[in-house]
């Protein structure tokens, strides 16, 4: 078997010494930042991206990987410990995990997530390995107008499956490809809207971007809410293991969500969050059992289906990274930028040029999932520990965090005066209603789409029939038309509304 | 006439300016044909439709109805001063601006000053708390960064370490 060839191949390189504490320790951070309300993975992921630079690439992938595990339950903790959502894939666990821990019933409530996404992280893992080197296989026989439209599909994939207005949020995709329009074009030498700032000319850095807007920006949103008052279950976890009858109810929820999670999360755009939504939604649908407490009452199949779902599609959205380069949200735009920095191209040439990483790269997502079950059950005292860490800490060391990680990049300190300048550009999104999410994913194609279409057009003589004459191309054009239409239709345009709103 | 969406007038105002922008940047630039695609042809088209998206947006802020106006709301400016000016002022303090005749200071000095001005941002101050906070912070800055991460920073200022 060849699936088994290749994951004993990964597994040999992340069970060495070194690979396995970097997956640690990713694991570790990623959990501790995670953990701290108000800020989501991909500030979590930007700020601690300096802290990997020294590393040999396939460890400083397998730390990223671990950091954005650990993000992600570092959020359900704190969703369900002070009903606080931590990140967007995690606002439905609130509902039923915030219950159960004011019922004392934060332990199972914690065992629950972490169970659920455990179980649903090594099916993702396995769907990856599974499904990767096909995939690759398709890829290779994509030309550049294939490429161009697959980017567009993928581009609006990802704003009509997030939330809000969908002009805002196409908008900010083209702003994002507009800044990164920034800097020396390839093929003339023109250095692009840099203003004669020499510093421009390599274009701006997507560390700068995150930082500024989901970090500087999240920042002073949140200090100019008033102050809340937090209510954190310290004393009351006792007891983490569900019952039977718990275990019971869990299984066939943790199952649905896995499944649906995995499909999901393939699908561009905001897959890990789409898929908590929409598993939640089932899990409501269904029948309740004799006995079951109601669901936003504390129902532990509340917590679980979202959970397993949420992470099995943040470990299947690795699929469209790994094997056609396309980042399918703003985490994984992050990653990409990782990967460049370390001199990698994501595309379907790592699997074969780079068997190691590839593959390494899977095996220490299964593994991350085993440290993080380990290290969260038992050392939730801690993490809890944190919550009661008040924000006016929190946030001094955010914004320094940010500062240094943005001049450790590359020991400019113009990259400093940019990311305070994205720090207000971020809030003022905040104020005007613009999600940021879509505009990184523009930034980090930008360069990419206008390469594949310069080839494309060069190709077909300026003709732009090529995009819809080449059947590939045309059938991805296709359904992202169709996407937009369906979206906009009045009757799901009102579900859709309605779907992103708690209830 | 009224603006119905705040939000959606001024964000819609806010796209159609910078696509404007980057058009009419990019015209500067040689724009080419589809053969042969210059430096301003894929900005061009890009700040065209995102000006065509602006207006659409700022549009509807115009015309479509809303509960209570999608107001705006206030700014905060006062936590937008101190968070930024605290940003700046570590860029400043860690580099030092030579025009300017103010000298390096390195790290530690500009942790303290990062540390000060954002948290008078906050809600209370409170300076001996601040100045533990700092310490703290800059400890474990020296700690992870310069001594674990190894990553390059003038540590003091560079008078003192000349």
């Amino acid at each position: 078997m060849e699936l088994f060839d290749n994951l004993a191949l990964g597994f040999g390189v992340a069970f060495t010494f070194q690979n396995l504490i970097y997956c640690f320790i990713g694991c570790l951070l990623g959990t501790l930042i995670g953990i701290l309300p108000g800020i989501g993975p991909v500030a979590t992921i930007a700020m601690l991206l300096p802290a990997t630079y020294a590393l040999p690439p396939v460890a400083a992938l397998i730390m990223l990987a671990g950091i954005y595990y650990g993000a992600q339950y570092g959020g359900s903790t704190t969703a369900i410990l002070v009903n606080l959502p931590g990140e967007s894939s995690s606002v439905v666990t609130v509902i039923d995990g915030y219950q159960m821990a004011r019922k004392g019933r934060a332990g199972p409530a914690l065992a629950a997530a972490g169970i659920g996404s455990f179980f649903a992280g090594c099916v993702g893992t396995v769907i990856l390995a599974a499904f990767a080197p096909p995939l690759t296989e398709v890829a290779f026989k994509f030309g550049p107008a294939e490429y161009f439209s697959l980017m567009t599909l993928g581009l609006i994939g990802a704003v009509v499956l997030a939330s809000g207005s969908l002009l805002k949020a196409i908008a900010m995709i083209v702003l994002g490809l507009l800044f990164g329009m920034v800097g020396t074009d390839v093929n003339s030498g023109v250095a692009r809207y840099s203003f004669d700032i020499p510093e421009l000319t390599d274009g701006i850095d997507f560390v700068v971007i995150a930082m500024g807007v989901f970090g500087y920006g999240e920042i002073i949103a949140n200090l100019s809410k008033p102050e809340d008052e937090r209510e954190v279950f310290t004393a009351k976890v006792t007891g983490l293991m569900p019952t039977k009858e718990d275990f019971k109810r869990m299984i066939p929820a943790m199952l649905r969500g896995t499944a649906l999670g995995s499909a999901l999360g393939i699908l561009p755009g905001g897959g890990a969050m789409l898929s908590a939504f929409a598993a939640y939604t089932i899990e409501k649908k269904t029948k309740l059992r004799p006995g079951e407490v109601p669901f936003g009452q504390g129902n532990i199949r509340g917590v679980t289906a979202p959970e397993s779902a949420n992470n099995a599609g943040s470990q299947t959205s690795f699929i469209p990274l790994l094997t056609l380069g396309i980042p399918p949200n703003a985490v994984m735009a992050l990653m990409v930028g990782a990967m460049t920095i370390h001199n990698i191209q994501p595309g379907p040439q790592v699997m074969t040029s780079n068997p190691e990483l590839f593959w390494g790269l899977i095996a220490s997502m299964w593994l991350g999932n085993l440290m993080l079950i380990i290290l969260n059950l038992p050392l939730i005292g801690i993490w809890i520990k944190l919550l009661t860490v008040p924000y006016r800490w929190l946030f001094p060391a955010i914004v320094l965090f940010c500062a240094i990680g943005v001049y450790g990049t590359k020991n400019s300190v113009f990259d400093v005066w940019m990311v305070g300048i994205f720090g207000f550009i971020g809030y003022v999104f905040h104020k005007l209603g613009t999600e940021p999410a879509p505009l990184l994913l523009g930034f980090i194609l930008g360069p990419m789409m206008e390469e594949n279409l310069r080839r494309a057009l060069l190709l077909s003589r300026g003709d732009w029939s090529v995009f819809v004459t080449r059947p590939i191309s045309a059938s991805f054009l296709a359904l992202a038309v169709l996407l937009l239409i369906i979206v906009l239709l009045p009757a799901v345009k009102n579900r859709r509304e309605e779907a992103f709103v708690e209830d | 006439m009224k603006i119905k969406s705040q939000k959606d007038f001024f964000a819609g105002l806010m796209f159609l300016v910078i696509g404007v922008a980057f058009a009419i940047g990019a015209i500067d630039y040689n724009v080419g044909t589809g053969a042969r695609m210059g430096p301003g042809y894929f900005p061009l088209i890009l700040g065209v439709l995102m000006s065509i998206l602006g207006l659409a947006i700022g549009a509807k802020g115009l015309v479509v109805e809303t509960a209570d106006g999608d107001k705006i709301g206030k700014w905060a400016w006062k936590q937008v001063f101190f968070i930024l000016a605290a940003n700046f002022a570590f860029g400043i303090l860690l580099v030092g601006v030579p025009s300017l005749g103010i000298p390096q200071f390195g790290l530690i000095v500009a942790i303290f000053g990062l540390v000060f001005i954002a948290s008078m941002g906050g809600y209370t101050f409170n300076a001996k708390e601040v100045l533990i906070l700092a310490i703290c912070l800059a400890v474990g800055s020296y700690v992870a960064f310069v001594w674990a991460l190894n990553l390059q920073f003038p540590v003091w200022p560079s008078f003192i370490t000349g």
